[in-house]
Order: C-alpha cells, then sequence, then structure tokens
C-alpha cells in the first residue's frame, strides 16, 4: 500500500487535534446529554423492567456509546466538500494525483480516529463509572464491534460525501442537509433505540436504508442484542451499505465533475 | 511540444429569469477557437482582460473544465480523461485558491504532498532545500497556513506546486494583492526557474511588470480569442507603439521645426523642453539630427509603455 492514505488519515487526526477547546466543549456536552438520556431510559425500565428488550446496563451502553458515536460518526457536521465546489477551491482537490473521494475519505478516517480517542472514549468512560456499562459475555464481540465502527464511519462519511457532492447541481446543500440530519437522527437509533418502532417501520429502516448503520448496528452488536451470529449479520449488512454507497459516490462525482463550472473564474 | 491546443472552445450556458416564471438560456463562449503551442521550457505570459478567457483555458489544459469543442494535448496527455495522471506531471497555482491544508503547518502540507505524489524522499528534500533557499521560506513552515501572511502563502503554493518536479507549471495570478517585496520574490524565482529551462511556464496576471520582466513571448487574448501571439516588441510594433525621446534644450526651440525621422509632440517649458516620437528609426541618429537644430542640455529615451499598448488592445 502506498503512504498516502496513512499520511492523510495522520493529517486528518491531527487536524482536529489542533482544536482542543472544541474537543473539551463537545465532551462535555454529550456527556451531559448522555445524563439526562440515561437517567430518562432507566427510570422507564425500571416501571417496565426493560425498553424495547434492552435491560438496565444494555441501556446505558446503548446511550453512552451512542453519545460517543455522534461525534465518532459525526452526521451532524457537513464535509468541506460543498463549501468547496460552491467557493471553486474544489479545483485543488481535482489537481491531486488522487481521486478526491479517498482524500476525503482517509482524512476523515483520521479525524473519526481522533474523535474515538477523545469523544468516544471519555463519555464511554463517564457512562461506565457513573451507571456500569454492559459487559459482552463473547470476547469475540470486541473486535466485531471494532469492525463495525470503521463500517459505521465510513457509511457516514459516504452519505455526507453525496450529500456535498449534491453541491455540483444545487450549489447550496443547506436544504438537503437539514433533511439528512433529521433522518440520520431519527432513523438511526440516535434519540430511541429503533426496536420501540412499529416493527414494519423499523424492518423497513433496517432494509430499506442506511441509517440503522451508522449507530444502532454497532450498539447492537456492543450489547449482544440476538447474539454473535446475528451481528455478524449485522457487520455484513453495514459492509454492503458502506460499498453501495461508496461506489454510488464514484458514479455521483463522475457525472458533477463533468457538468463542473468553477464559481468565480 | 508540451502543450499543444488547437480550435478550443468552452461555453457556458447562462440562464436568465424572464417574466415569472420563463426562464431563458443562452450560450456564452468563455473561449472561442484558442489555437496555442508551447514548446518545452518555455515561459509565456497569457494576458488579458478580466473575462477574457484566461481562467477557462487554464482549466481546459489541466483538466477541470471539459472543452467544448477542439483539441487539446499537454505533455501528450488529455487533460480531462487523463486528469489525475496529468496531476504528477504538472503544477499549478492559482493565486485566488490555496493548494494547502488549511489547519496544518505549511511544513506538514509539504510533507503531506511527498506523499500524494509519491516523491522519492531525497528528490523532495533537494527540491525543497532549492525553493526554500530562493524563496526564503525557512521562518514560517511551522507556521499553520490560517495565519500565514498572503506573501508567505504564496510563496508556500509556488513550492507545493513545484515539489513534485512538473513538467509544466500554471500560474494563474500568482502576484495578485502581494506587496512589492514579495511580487519581486515571486518574480525573482521564476526567472531562476525560466533559467534552468527544465519547467515550461505558463503565466496569467494583469500585472504587466511581470511580463515586461519574466516573458519573452506574449499571447494576448481577448472576448475568447487570440489578437496577440508573439514578442513584446511585435507588439510595439504591430500596435504602433513608438520610443520617446525627451531633450531639454538650452535655446527654445524653433516654432515648427521638424527633425527627421521623429515627430515633434510636445513643446514644453516656453520652448525649453521637447517630445520626440520615433518612427522606427535608431535613437543615435534622432539625436544627432536634434543635436544640429538646438544645444543639448539633458536628454532620456523612453520605451513604449506595456500598459498603453494593452489597454489600447483590450479597448479593441
Amino acid at each position: 500500500m502506498s503512504r498516502a492514505p496513512l499520511a492523510l488519515l495522520a493529517a486528518g487526526f491531527r487536524r482536529y487535534s489542533t482544536y482542543r477547546q472544541a474537543t473539551f466543549a463537545g465532551i462535555f456536552t454529550n456527556s451531559v446529554f448522555g445524563f439526562l438520556r440515561c437517567y430518562l431510559l432507566l427510570s422507564v425500565a425500571e416501571e417496565a423492567g426493560s425498553v424495547a428488550g434492552y435491560s438496565g446496563s444494555q441501556l446505558v451502553t446503548y446511550v453512552w456509546l451512542g453519545q460517543g458515536m455522534l461525534a465518532t460518526v459525526n452526521s451532524w457536521t457537513p464535509l468541506d466538500l460543498a463549501e468547496r465546489v460552491r467557493t471553486g477551491d474544489v479545483v485543488a482537490d481535482l489537481l491531486r494525483p488522487i481521486d478526491p473521494l479517498w482524500t476525503y475519505l482517509w482524512t476523515d478516517l483520521g479525524r473519526a480516529c481522533f474523535a474515538v480517542l477523545t469523544r468516544l472514549a471519555v463519555p464511554l468512560g463517564v457512562g461506565a463509572f457513573a451507571f456500569g456499562l454492559y459487559v459482552p459475555d463473547d470476547p469475540l464481540v470486541y473486535p466485531v464491534l471494532l469492525l463495525s465502527l470503521v463500517l459505521a464511519v465510513v457509511t457516514g462519511f459516504a452519505c455526507r460525501y453525496l450529500i456535498g457532492l449534491t453541491a455540483f447541481w444545487l450549489l447550496d446543500i443547506r436544504g438537503l442537509n437539514m433533511v439528512w440530519v433529521f433522518f440520520s437522527g431519527f432513523a438511526s437509533g440516535l434519540y430511541f433505540p429503533l426496536a420501540v418502532l412499529p416493527e414494519w417501520l423499523s424492518t423497513l429502516l433496517w432494509v430499506a436504508t442506511p441509517f440503522p448503520v451508522l449507530m444502532q448496528s454497532s450498539i447492537d452488536i456492543a450489547v449482544e442484542r440476538g447474539g454473535l451470529g446475528h451481528g455478524l449479520l449485522v457487520l455484513a449488512g453495514q459492509a454492503a451499505w458502506a460499498l453501495l454507497l461508496l461506489w454510488a459516490c464514484r458514479v455521483v462525482q463522475r457525472r458533477g465533475v463533468r457538468r463542473l463550472v468553477v464559481q468565480g473564474g | 511540444m508540451i502543450i499543444e491546443v488547437s480550435g478550443l472552445r468552452k461555453d457556458f450556458t447562462v440562464t436568465t429569469k424572464v417574466g415569472r416564471l420563463r426562464r431563458e438560456r443562452t450560450v456564452v463562449s468563455a473561449v472561442d477557437g484558442v489555437d496555442l503551442v508551447v514548446g518545452r521550457g518555455e515561459l509565456i505570459g497569457y494576458i488579458g482582460p478580466n473575462g477574457a478567457g484566461k481562467s477557462t483555458t487554464l482549466k481546459v489544459l489541466t483538466g477541470v473544465l471539459t472543452p467544448s469543442a477542439g483539441r487539446v494535448r499537454v505533455c501528450g496527455l488529455d487533460p480531462v480523461a487523463d486528469r489525475t495522471t496529468l496531476a504528477r506531471r504538472i503544477g499549478v497555482v492559482f493565486g485566488q485558491r490555496s493548494q494547502l491544508w488549511w489547519d496544518l503547518p505549511l511544513g506538514e502540507s509539504f510533507e503531506l504532498l511527498r506523499h500524494i505524489y509519491r516523491v522519492p524522499a531525497a528528490e523532495h528534500a533537494a527540491r525543497l532545500r532549492t525553493c526554500s533557499d530562493l524563496l526564503d521560506l525557512d521562518g514560517f513552515t511551522r507556521t499553520p497556513v490560517r495565519q500565514l501572511s498572503l506573501g508567505q502563502r504564496m510563496r508556500g503554493e509556488l513550492t507545493a506546486a513545484l515539489l513534485h518536479g512538473p513538467e509544466v507549471l500554471f500560474l494563474d495570478e500568482p502576484t495578485i494583492g502581494l506587496d512589492v517585496l514579495s511580487k519581486q520574490a515571486v518574480r525573482g524565482f521564476l526567472a531562476e526557474l525560466d533559467r534552468r529551462g527544465d519547467t515550461t511556464v505558463v503565466l496569467t496576471t494583469h500585472d504587466l511588470a511581470d511580463i515586461e520582466k519574466l516573458c519573452e513571448r506574449l499571447v494576448v487574448i481577448d472576448h475568447g480569442r487570440v489578437v496577440h501571439d508573439g514578442t513584446l516588441d511585435a507588439l510595439h510594433t504591430r500596435h504602433g507603439s513608438r520610443r520617446t525621446i525627451v531633450a531639454d534644450l538650452d535655446a527654445p526651440w524653433p516654432a515648427g521645426q521638424t527633425v527627421p525621422g521623429a515627430a515633434v509632440t510636445a513643446v514644453e517649458a516656453d520652448g525649453t523642453r521637447v517630445t520626440l516620437t520615433l518612427d522606427g528609426r535608431a535613437a543615435g541618429e534622432v539625436v544627432a539630427a536634434l543635436a544640429r537644430i538646438v544645444p543639448l542640455r539633458d536628454l532620456s529615451v523612453q520605451e513604449p509603455d506595456i500598459e498603453d499598448v494593452v489597454a489600447r488592445i483590450y479597448r479593441g
């Protein structure tokens, strides 16, 4: 493998590590919301015994892993791509000997690595310390979970890249991005476990949309919902979505570049 | 020939609102039938007024824009189809855009480019040292790019564009917005690059001093067409620019007096200063003739002003 991907990954990591205050503020906010959500879900579970089949410690993992993944997958923050298409700076990206899709992917993976070490690790630690996380029976869950996190980041990246690419046609992606932020929260399991939805709806989301792959997949693997066998199936689904969306990025990018009109001469 | 362009046209569709719902689409040709051949190692100035099609041409040559018609070859490649292959063999600086990583120190951008272009470490280090010596980068390689001054950043951009040893360097207004010292640094650097002769440079600029100091060959484009391709002197000859002689005299200039080989265009200071415009004859002959008419006190010969010629072309 050439060294460029690693160098880009390292650059993405360093780029985000320079924003220390933002990192601290993010950890703080995610943790505060973690406490709120955790108390809420645990109080519901105390009455009913469980929430949609998740017991007490599983709910704790659901909340705190979710709070950490929110920053790791980073769905709420659009990629620079759209802004660079709008201003015409995308020209510099196109003049590199590497397809911008890979440049952005590796850089975003670098960002995600930094986020795992800070914005995922710290809230998980807080959750473990304050409430006690679910401990998997099967140690194989850990490597599967790690892969699942990578695929969640890649899928989230591909979705954000696709949205960024629409700037080649729309120039302003804010409207579309709002729709995306709404669905990526609601349909990924960020606000509530997808299992609380009516079965037809949750099945539809799992089968026909990439949203559960962004968060619920990894959480279900972490809490061994349905056992490791089911976890591997979920992982395969994540891989399929990641590949499909990256392929879509390539196709759409090719068409977008062909109709490119660089703004501002 | 490292750059071959024939019959290049690039059209843009412009949509304008007509009434409440109807939209009218008109096709505008930014580049309209440009022919251009550039040999290896040449440094050419590509100039024209705003909107003449300079940047569009450069974007077609670098493979960013797809031409509407015509044939384009750069380093023997079709820029659009072979964009990523071509990217390794050309360097590009857009004066108003950055190719550096905003949040990273300049030195790290260079290091990243080494990996992206797969440049052997020794070659990279040697080129970086050369650029660093010529452009005096040492003081700010550890500064994040977002904190650099424009002059520092532009020196960084030039270096970044050259670290992979490109065969062709495209510069789109590299001196825009720079102060005098930074302009001199950039010009000096380009002159040195030209002297070494292994890099072909295509330079667009609005700063005609850049052209005067650097470019043997000048291509002027207006309304998407090439209106001049040749040396600066040829441009002056073709558009009737003349050298002028300004002479301070010891005695007043006799009214109505003529000088062979020149026209008297101004008589000032109570007749003790005359301005003569040469019609192509050598200045020495005219000065000798002048001295026979009246005693001279002081004399200066002025080269034609490139700004005037270019302004005349731009006005059509």
